[in-house]
């Protein structure tokens, strides 16, 4: 039981950095409908700005926030840069493009940096608090989920209660007529890319220091689990993104605990297939998917 | 009569290499309705496109004097033309009061915007009761008060409106008619109306062109245009 409990809170924490990333994932989908597979890339290059912050004056706090405003930067400069001048009359250009993003990016890092692994410090212990001798969580597991909670609680805000976010909405799910009514849509996309990217390298900086330290391709096995969380959760839906997360976040720490981690990756990629067959449109999606 | 509001002269335009309109004159007079009439594939969509900057074209488009040329989509509300398009154009995925709410964000004046807000809900009851309501939700003729109202929330002069009658029952088209009537006589709001069901345009509309392949071959007041028997059995189908 005590494991089963220790698991679940372990599930739920890394589920919360999957939910930051898959919301990232989710954000560019419903406004320029590509899969930025370039996402993890992006986060890993926040994170090294904000190593070298943290590195040249010593403070954690400071470079978390080079690395949002890093993935903010960057969420600018890939829109405006390189993905408005995909021709998007095919969905697999702007997927060539990310691939293509990613291979620049990693390579950049690699040449910087270099290709070992370096250890990000955490601002919080990691050792876990014991409730009547069961482990539960570590102060950075509460740091967390308040980081993400407040992200998610944030954009949740922004989308429901400020005109901005009326006008990203409006502008994602019907550009012409959005500019008709007055909404600067490419303005708008930036401003969801930007927000998206650095929602992606919250979740690298959160992540990175609970795995085997900072690499250029540190991110990638973050991001399949994040991009099947955000299928789970159905790619159109925000609180689709977050709840795959979760559940996602939950599948590994179980498999990993109870069958070994090395079957950890299989059962991500087997939750993906059944859901991908049952509920194309995953969980959350309220539009139904053509079988014929 | 008063100068022109809105003046098009030898506008062409189209999508890629093939023109859809060749060499359009047009002129709308504030508080005119003017229908524009003809048959699908006339360019009747295209020249509303046009005139809101969706479609580049050649030519000379005026408003209230000044030439719209190079003037951005998303700035034409801010000129008081707005575009109702074919299909309505309301999110579905956004609800009844987001919709109307987005047709007045651009406007600095906010008192004012919410003033048109509530008058909005004044003209079209059904919407009122409806506010928290998603667009899909709602019924065609619905739909297609919110589209307007999303457009008067912005309080136009000029109100470009792209088939209103589509997929309506004739008795919904005919309140929308009168309602386009009522706000000329109101507001002095001018309409540009694209409309295939011929008789009900002609019903309301002061003037009305005829485009056949994209041309103008016909213009005229609306009564002659009515009653002028070889255009009608030619160009416009009754």
């Amino acid at each position: 039981m005590s494991q089963f409990v220790y698991l679940s809170f372990d599930g739920l924490s890394r589920g919360a950095v999957y939910a930051a990333f898959a919301l990232a994932l989710v954000l560019i989908w419903r406004a320029a409908r590509i899969v930025n597979f370039a996402q993890g890339a992006m986060a890993v290059a926040a994170v090294y700005a904000a190593y070298s912050v943290t590195a040249a004056t010593g403070s954690y706090w400071l470079g978390f926030v080079v690395a949002i405003v890093a993935g903010l930067v960057l969420g600018v400069t890939v829109e405006r840069v390189v993905m408005r001048f995909v021709d998007h009359s095919s969905p697999l250009n702007g997927v060539v493009v990310a691939l293509g993003l990613v291979l620049v990016i990693q390579g950049v890092l690699g040449i910087v940096y270099g290709n070992e692994f370096r250890p990000v410090p955490t601002p919080f212990s990691r050792d876990a608090f014991e409730v009547g001798g069961v482990a539960l969580l570590s102060r950075y597991d509460v740091f967390v989920f308040a980081a993400v909670g407040a992200v998610v609680l944030a954009l949740t805000l922004l989308f429901t209660r400020t005109n901005v976010g009326l006008r990203m909405r409006a502008a994602a799910f019907a550009p012409d007529v959005s500019r008709l009514l007055g909404v600067p849509v490419g303005g708008m996309l930036t401003l969801g890319w930007a927000l998206a990217a650095a929602a992606g390298s919250l979740a690298g900086i959160l992540v990175i220091p609970t795995e085997l330290g900072l690499h250029p391709t540190a991110m990638d096995g973050v991001f399949v689990a994040a991009f099947t969380a955000a299928v789970v959760g159905g790619l159109d839906s925000p609180i689709g993104a977050v709840a795959g997360g979760l559940v996602v976040g939950l599948l590994l720490s179980y498999v990993s605990g109870y069958l070994g981690a090395t079957v950890a990756p299989m059962a991500v990629l087997l939750l993906l297939v059944v859901v991908l067959l049952g509920r194309p449109g995953g969980l959350f999606s309220t539009t139904t998917a053509r079988t014929a | 009569m008063t100068s022109a509001l809105l003046e098009v002269e030898g506008l062409t335009a189209g999508y890629g290499a093939a023109p859809v309109l060749h060499d359009v004159d047009l002129t709308v007079h504030p508080g005119e309705i003017v229908a524009v009439l003809g048959a699908n594939g006339a360019g009747k969509t295209t020249l509303l496109r046009t005139l809101s900057g969706l479609v580049h074209g050649r030519g000379r488009i005026t408003f209230d004097g000044t030439d719209l040329t190079g003037v951005r989509v998303e700035r034409m509300v801010h000129r008081g033309i707005a575009h109702v398009p074919e299909g309505r154009g309301v999110v579905t995925e956004l609800t009844v009061d987001e919709n109307l709410r987005l047709g007045g964000l651009w406007r600095r004046d906010r008192a004012d915007a919410r003033r048109a807000l509530d008058e909005v809900y004044d003209l079209f009851p059904p919407l009122a009761q409806r506010r928290a309501y998603a667009g899909h939700q709602l019924s065609g003729g619905e739909r297609q008060m919110l589209a307007l109202g999303r457009a008067l929330v912005g309080r136009p002069r000029l109100l470009l409106l792209d088939e209103p009658s589509l997929g309506l029952a004739p008795r919904v088209t005919g309140q929308i008619m009168a309602l386009l009537r009522d706000l000329r006589e109101r507001t002095g709001l001018a309409v540009l109306l694209v409309e295939q069901n011929v008789r009900s345009a002609l019903s309301v509309a002061d003037a009305g062109v005829v485009l056949a392949l994209g041309r103008v071959v016909a213009r005229d007041r609306a009564a002659a245009l009515s009653t002028d028997d070889d255009l009608r059995h030619a160009y416009l189908g009754f």
